[in-house]
């Protein structure tokens, strides 16, 4: 008899808050330095160094609390968490455990099914980050950088409501969509600003009680999160199955072997004496403070795609990867801005020859080679007749590879449409006087061989004679 | 008059008047200290040649007019400070060699008013102890008698002014550290309202009971220097950004009509009786003076002691927890793996005190005893506050003895962790809510010095300093030197 | 004696405390009489009681964004018992 599984995960989310200086001293956060040249007195754990804390976290984590509903607390309080590992230089990490800055707030998504599902969100507290330990090249020894200790980090709590890996990665990916919008973190997944740890558990479908978890440390892919979600679920199954039973532990994830193995050596009795940091005091904020920030709060990527929809008319398809970023977003607005040709059109040309050339050459939106008055000015071009859409794509590899604006390119490649009555005549009548076999044949009644003199003209003007133009020339003359 | 008989004040006006250059007198403090430091081991480390340099850049400033409010007046720092390029031990084998990259907020600032470091003084270790018997360095001697304690951590400090060696110290004072010392030795010696000084700078013990402050001959000395040592810092949280009075402008002032405060809980038990006269005349000193004693109920003060020897520990096993042998400090050989350097490291690094504490500290904090031990003390702690907060309605200052008895042997309470804890029972509750408080001496038995204990409500440095002065005015208690250090 | 041997190393463990087995004797003596010491405590009524933190009733103040610190690691490092390329060196780390 085999019984079907429930897969329960919650998912604890490290961003990385995007400001200059650390969250509690005036170093800088700046990615990829010299070791420990970013790592002052206080992120060193000096003997009779104090924290101060940077104003701006507190921004952020308000920020973000009011972006997915939930409570800002007038009164939170950092706690120390105690236990010793060479990456935290105090012995204690600075953190908040009894008050945290954020609770009770939610967010909406899609699941696998396509029904819409409600993600809790327990809390969200702010805290300092770890340096990093270095093992290459030390034989016996690691070594020890401090430049992200202190790093403002904001952990993002779920509640456990999340019942597949891809619906975890699709929470993971509306969080990180979310903290970029609000400008918050840069989100960047291989320099570490944005991670995870998964709690896996399963429990037969329509048993209440929640099944023994097993904590996934250091996700730090959409990808990775989704396989070690999969692969430690198909292992809970099969041991539970096979009568064993699943053991509370931190677990690593292997991509390499693409299997979790336990960490025992983290295990051993952690017991993190949590009490209130004395050398902070409780962050107090009015709810003046409350409503100045959330006068602040950009479009959020929900309501952006449903006005894409409503105002620019879009496909919700295009809508939402228009929204996928709020950079994205800005500049195909920019686009419409600009432009005279319809919403639609303009999301055509950002979708699709500019997204594939961002994809092709592996850049963002903010490398773009192109900016958004730019791109419209190519639209334009397009829709009053200066160059046909063929052309146009002629004109964006231009543009892309620096060769100037589009009426630069056009100007100089001599790419501007034919529409002067005249000149297309003279080709016209060329083109039927060299082939009069056709002309006998489409006169006799092959009407299709229209398209033949068609493309037989643009062939003789490079394909800047106007084809509506053309095709009525022809037609006309071949009666 | 000899330059190390006259107090910080008397030598100000001597620098001012140009009786004597600060080089001349740094020079005679340290061929002071060279001479009779052997004795009393007041001092881990002279830095004679800083000291001079210093000296000689006050006298270059005077000569130009830039007169700061030490200038050229040569002090003692605990050994606690971090002091620039200094090395800085916290009184332990794990500092041992650890030289500080920058200064305390307190020790710039009084770099800044022109003062002449001498040395760093002996404490106990990171400031764990009412005997100064914790001290890698070895324990600091009484002036008053060689053979005693000069009471702790603040020992070397309280000695070394004490014996003449120095004018004027820092300390810090955590549970009654600069007081029961100050008692002890026949010194003056305030605890500031906690965040009047910035601890930026200063080893962490317990940080929500650290406060720093100093030891002097008179009230008036000890005015001037917290003065200099007082104000807001940005670099510590817990420091309050309120103006800092002329503390030296009210100390003239009459104390009559002044309510002084005498707890009728403070238990007898353990007081040595004379010791509780002394400070009893004291007080009578202050009434003939004008003040009007009333008696105040602080019910829960007897439990400021068990309350203490939960909320520091736990606070002390956490703060020193960075002393880990990998950045700075004592760090054990051959280690073999992560845990062993670990443990090693601290096991040798830290003396048996400052083990129990951190070990009672882990233990409070630990999963399964945080509520009954360290919730219910910071509850308790509440308790203590509130009562202080109530008897302050009624009256200006509270004033008793300062420790329950004079100066003890070296050895005698050493053994008896508990014993030595009760050293404390009148200046803890002090640290436990936050307050100022200052003993002063008030007479002697058996040759050695008591103190009074005057606490304040918070920020009131101005009234204390102000009823230290006027009773100074009345006695010369302060005035007497050990015979050996005249 | 409040505590024993066991609970002492549990203890001298999560400190990272290495003791001689003389120091385990001493500790658990002296550290059961301060254990049983600050008992005391349990026995007061502290219903209803918020604890006390920190003495003095503010709250946390702020500080503006701003890098205010430049490298000094050298300096820093002087008083590092062991350092190699920049890197504070530890026993070899198992993840």
């Amino acid at each position: 008899m085999s019984v079907a599984w429930e897969v329960v995960i919650g998912l604890e989310i490290h961003a990385q808050l995007a400001t200059k200086s650390k969250i509690f001293s005036g170093s800088p956060t700046a990615y990829g330095a010299d070791p420990n040249t970013q790592a002052n007195l206080v992120d060193l754990g000096y003997p009779g160094v104090l924290p101060v804390l940077n104003k701006e976290v507190v921004r952020m984590a308000t920020l973000f609390g009011l972006a997915v509903s939930a409570t800002v607390a007038r009164r939170s309080v950092f706690a120390r968490k105690n236990y010793f590992y060479p990456d935290l230089p105090k012995g204690y990490q600075i953190s908040q455990l009894e008050l945290p800055i954020v609770e009770h707030g939610e967010m909406h998504i899609i699941g696998v099914d396509g029904m819409e599902k409600r993600i809790g969100i327990t809390r969200a507290h702010l805290e300092e980050d770890a340096g990093k330990s270095i093992h290459e090249g030390l034989d016996a020894s690691s070594g020890i950088d401090l430049n992200r200790a202190g790093t403002p980090l904001l952990e993002i709590v779920s509640e456990p409501d999340l019942r597949s890996a891809k619906d975890a990665v699709t929470y993971m990916k509306k969080i990180h969509t979310i903290v970029h919008y609000l400008g918050i973190s840069d989100g960047n997944m291989q320099e570490g600003s944005f991670r995870c740890d998964a709690n896996v558990s399963v429990r037969p479908m329509g048993q209440k009680e929640l099944g023994t978890r097993a904590e996934l440390k250091n996700l730090n892919s959409f990808r990775y999160i989704e396989k070690a979600i999969n692969i430690e679920v198909e292992r809970q199954i099969d041991l539970i199955e096979d009568g064993g039973t699943v053991v509370q532990e931190t677990r690593l994830y292997d991509s390499d072997k693409d299997e979790t193995r336990s960490m025992r050596s983290k295990e051993e009795a952690n017991d993190y004496r949590y009490f209130p940091d004395p050398d902070l005091l409780p962050v107090e904020i009015s709810n003046e403070y409350i409503e100045a920030i959330r006068a602040t709060m950009p479009e959020l990527p929900d309501a952006k795609q449903a006005r894409f929809i409503d105002e620019y008319e879009l496909k919700s398809d295009d809508a939402a990867i228009l929204t996928a970023s709020r950079m994205l977003a800005d500049f195909y607005e920019g686009v419409v801005k600009a432009t005279d040709a319809t919403a639609q059109v303009a999301a055509n040309w950002v979708i699709g020859d500019l997204g594939g050339a961002l994809n092709r050459d592996g850049l963002g939106i903010s490398d773009s080679k192109i900016s958004s008055d730019e791109l419209a000015g190519l639209v334009d071009r397009i829709h009053d007749d200066t160059i046909s859409g063929k052309i146009a794509k002629q004109v964006f590899e231009a543009m892309w590879d620096g060769e100037g604006s589009a009426d630069d390119v056009i100007e100089s490649k001599g790419l501007k449409q034919i529409t002067d009555s005249g000149a297309i005549e003279l080709v016209v009548d060329k083109v039927i006087a060299d082939n009069l076999g056709q002309v006998a044949e489409y006169k006799a009644g092959k009407d299709k061989l229209i398209g033949f003199f068609v493309g037989k003209v643009m062939q003789e003007t490079k394909g800047q004679a106007n084809p509506g133009q053309v095709n009525q020339m022809l037609r006309d003359k071949l009666k | 008059m000899d330059m190390h008989r006259q107090t910080l004040t008397e030598l100000c006006a001597g620098l001012d008047k140009g009786d004597f250059t600060s080089v001349e007198l740094t020079q005679t403090l340290l061929d002071r200290v060279a001479a009779q430091d052997e004795k009393l081991n007041a001092f881990i480390t002279v830095t004679s040649t800083e000291a001079l340099a210093a000296a000689a850049s006050a006298d270059k400033a005077r000569a130009a007019g830039n007169i700061g409010a030490l200038n050229g007046l040569p002090i003692v720092h605990k050994d606690i400070f971090c002091t620039e390029g200094i090395k800085t031990t916290c009184g332990s084998k794990m500092l041992d060699n650890f030289i500080s990259p920058y200064n305390a907020t307190v020790v710039q600032k009084m770099a800044d008013a022109g003062a002449v470091i001498l040395g760093k003084s002996n404490m106990d270790e990171f400031a764990m102890g009412s005997s100064n018997e914790t001290s890698f360095f070895g324990p600091v001697r009484n002036p008053w008698n060689l053979e005693c304690s000069p009471g702790g951590s603040s020992g070397g400090s309280a000695a070394s002014v004490a014996a003449r060696l120095a004018p004027a110290a820092t300390g810090t004072d955590t549970g009654g550290s600069i007081r029961q010392p100050a008692a002890l030795t026949g010194t003056v010696g305030l605890k500031p309202t906690y965040g009047r000084v910035s601890r930026y700078g200063m080893i962490a013990f317990a940080s929500s009971l650290d406060q720093a402050g100093m030891i002097t001959r008179s009230a008036e000395d000890a005015a001037r220097m917290l003065g200099v040592m007082a104000g807001f810092d940005e670099r510590d949280s817990t420091s309050i950004d309120q103006a800092v009075p002329d503390y030296l402008a009210g100390i003239g002032e009459s104390i009559k009509g002044l309510r002084v405060g005498v707890v009728r809980q403070h238990s007898d038990e353990g007081l040595e009786e004379r010791t509780g006269a002394r400070a009893k005349d004291a007080i009578a000193v202050l009434e003939s003076m004008g003040a009007t004693t009333v008696e105040v109920d602080l019910p829960n003060i007897d439990l400021s002691v068990p309350t203490y020897y939960v909320v520091a520990p736990a606070e002390c096993s956490s703060n020193l927890s960075r002393f880990d042998g990998v950045r700075f400090g004592h760090r054990a050989e051959n280690a073999e793996d992560l845990l062993d350097l670990y443990c090693r490291s601290r096991g040798e690094g830290f003396g048996d005190e400052v083990k129990r504490r951190i070990m009672t500290g882990a233990y409070v904090l630990s999963a399964g005893y945080y509520d009954a031990y360290y919730i219910k003390a910071q509850q308790v702690r509440q308790l203590i506050a509130d009562d202080f907060k109530k008897a302050f309605a009624d009256v200006d200052l509270i004033a008793g003895p300062t420790a329950p008895s004079p100066a003890f042997k070296l050895g005698d309470k050493v053994d008896d962790p508990i014993q030595m804890y009760l050293n404390d029972i009148y200046t803890i509750g002090a640290n436990l809510a936050g307050l100022p408080a200052m003993s002063v001496p008030c007479g002697f038995v058996d040759d050695m010095p008591v103190g009074l204990h005057l606490v304040g409500p918070h920020f009131g440095e101005e009234m204390l300093l102000r009823c230290g002065h006027q009773y100074q005015q009345e006695t010369d208690w302060h005035i007497a030197c050990p015979e050996a250090f005249k | 004696m409040s505590l024993d041997k066991e609970q002492v190393q549990h203890i001298a463990m999560l400190a990272r405390l290495n003791l001689s087995d003389e120091e385990y004797a001493e500790s658990v003596e002296k550290l059961s009489k301060i254990v049983d010491f600050v008992d005391q405590l349990s026995a007061v009524d502290t219903t209803d009681v918020v604890p006390m933190a920190h003495p003095v009733d503010a709250a946390q103040r702020l500080r503006p964004d701003d890098v205010t610190a430049t490298n000094d690691r050298d300096h820093y490092q002087q008083n590092a018992p062991e350092v190699v390329d920049g890197l504070y060196l530890v026993p070899k780390v198992l993840e």
